[in-house]
């Protein structure tokens, strides 16, 4: 069973994701109970996972890192870059729908005082430079190095900024909103944990499928090489 | 650890000296930090209040070091003598503690000067502010000469400093102007102990990793 799973993983997941991403519309749509927010509020279901993914991405991007440096694990420098990679689509796509959010609940684009966005802003752009830092150095083990002591870093400064985000509210913005009201209610946190189940199986679909196409781009490059 | 403190006293000293003959950081890093300082003046209109300057000052900061830092190793580059360092037979980190102390004297001296001319062109400069410079300069040049060295490797160069860098003092910012501007300036200037505690194990565990393959 497990060598199929490893062997298949890129099928296994892809199936697994699009029935749980068909459960989490339908139970989204027609389960999740309205809050006194209305209908805006469903986004939080698609929001909130979005970004905890996003830091899943980044934590395995970071742990891969770890493993080049430490075991020279063949191919974890390969399967660092792509979680990052996808790290950063998650990320942009959480500041997309945060700030869709923050729209209609506060009828502001942008809010200084949503933590978790400016948090999102600030690794958006320190991931960004991950890419530049990346392809700016020849592919080998220098650039597996420095990307994945880059990965590292991303790790320690993600808790420093959430911390530094919380005390400059202090002088920054001394009301704070109270943005999620009350508790969840037992069905809304099931939906949400399915939401979030299919966002993260989501994740390993795409990592999967970029690691495949990515080992076929190498693999082309050294047959023709070898024919060449 | 005796031979390691030797090692690392003689590489600040080898900066230092190199500095001492050729004067070309610390001296571009005075001018720069007090024409940011006249800029900011006109950049702020009247009754913008003592807090605005406050928060510029942290920009100054950040933008000086910088510029110092963009410096850091060219002349390692230019002459090959990284190669070198890494061949000489100490610890790799000893490069990075060296050259972030060196960095860390240039940016103190840059501040002796910038600090004073706030005093006098915006408004008085107190003691918790001056706790969390010297904070926020360990942290600064720890991660500073840090990231110049990943950034002296690839071929950007000196363009990929600056964006690198910047996301990575973002909290350096929020400590200092919450040191500066904030009634308890204590937990920011813990806020900055933390930053340089866990910066400054990270890159000297992993520098080996920059300079080699």
């Amino acid at each position: 069973m497990s060598t199929w799973l490893r062997n298949n993983a890129l099928v296994a997941s892809a199936a697994l994701a699009a029935v749980l991403l068909t459960l989490a519309i339908a139970l989204v749509a027609f389960y999740a109970p309205l809050d006194q927010d209305g209908l805006n509020q469903k986004i939080f279901y698609f929001h909130v996972p979005i970004a905890l993914t996003a830091y899943a991405c980044f934590g395995w991007g970071a742990w891969k890192g770890l493993l080049h440096l430490w075991k020279r694990t063949p191919g974890a420098d390969l399967e660092s870059y792509v979680a990052i990679h996808l790290g950063v689509i998650f990320g942009a796509m959480t500041l997309v729908t945060g700030s869709i959010w923050a729209k209609y609940r506060w009828g502001h684009w942008w809010l200084w005082s949503e933590k978790q966005l400016v948090l999102f802003l600030v690794l958006f752009l320190f991931y960004s430079a991950y890419f530049m830092l990346r392809f700016s150095v020849e592919p080998g083990p220098r650039q597996a190095n420095l990307s994945a002591v880059y990965s590292l870093f991303g790790v320690v400064l993600i808790p420093i900024s959430f911390l530094a985000i919380r005390l400059a509210n202090a002088y920054i913005h001394p009301i704070a909103f109270t943005s999620h009201g009350p508790q969840m209610a037992g069905s809304q946190f099931f939906t949400f944990c399915v939401c979030l189940a299919a966002m993260l199986s989501l994740f390993a679909a795409l990592y999967h499928l970029e690691l495949a196409g990515k080992r076929l781009d190498a693999h082309l490059r050294e047959l023709r090489e070898l024919l060449g | 650890m005796r031979g390691y403190v030797g090692d690392v006293a003689a590489l600040a000293r080898k900066d230092l000296l190199l500095e001492v003959r050729s004067r070309d950081t610390l001296p571009a890093m005075l001018i720069f930090v007090a024409a940011a300082l006249v800029i900011f003046h006109f950049a702020l209109p009247s009754g913008t209040g003592e807090l605005a300057g406050l928060g510029l000052l942290w920009v100054a900061i950040v933008f000086t070091a910088l510029l110092g830092l963009s410096r850091a190793f060219v002349a390692e580059r230019e002459q090959g003598v990284l190669d070198g360092l890494v061949l000489a037979p100490s610890d790799r980190s000893a490069i990075w503690l060296g050259k972030s102390l060196a960095a860390l004297t240039f940016l103190v001296l840059a501040e002796a000067i910038a600090l004073p001319l706030f005093a006098i062109f915006f408004s008085s400069v107190d003691g918790a502010t001056i706790a969390a410079v010297a904070l926020a300069d360990i942290g600064i040049c720890a991660v500073g000469v840090f990231v110049s060295a990943m950034a002296t490797a690839t071929r950007a160069r000196e363009l990929l400093l600056p964006v690198l860098f910047l996301p990575l003092a973002i909290p350096v910012i929020v400590g200092g102007v919450g040191a500066s501007v904030a009634d308890s300036a204590g937990r920011y200037l813990g806020f900055l102990a933390l930053y340089d505690a866990l910066f400054a194990t990270i890159c000297w565990a992993s520098f080996e990793y920059v300079v080699t393959e």
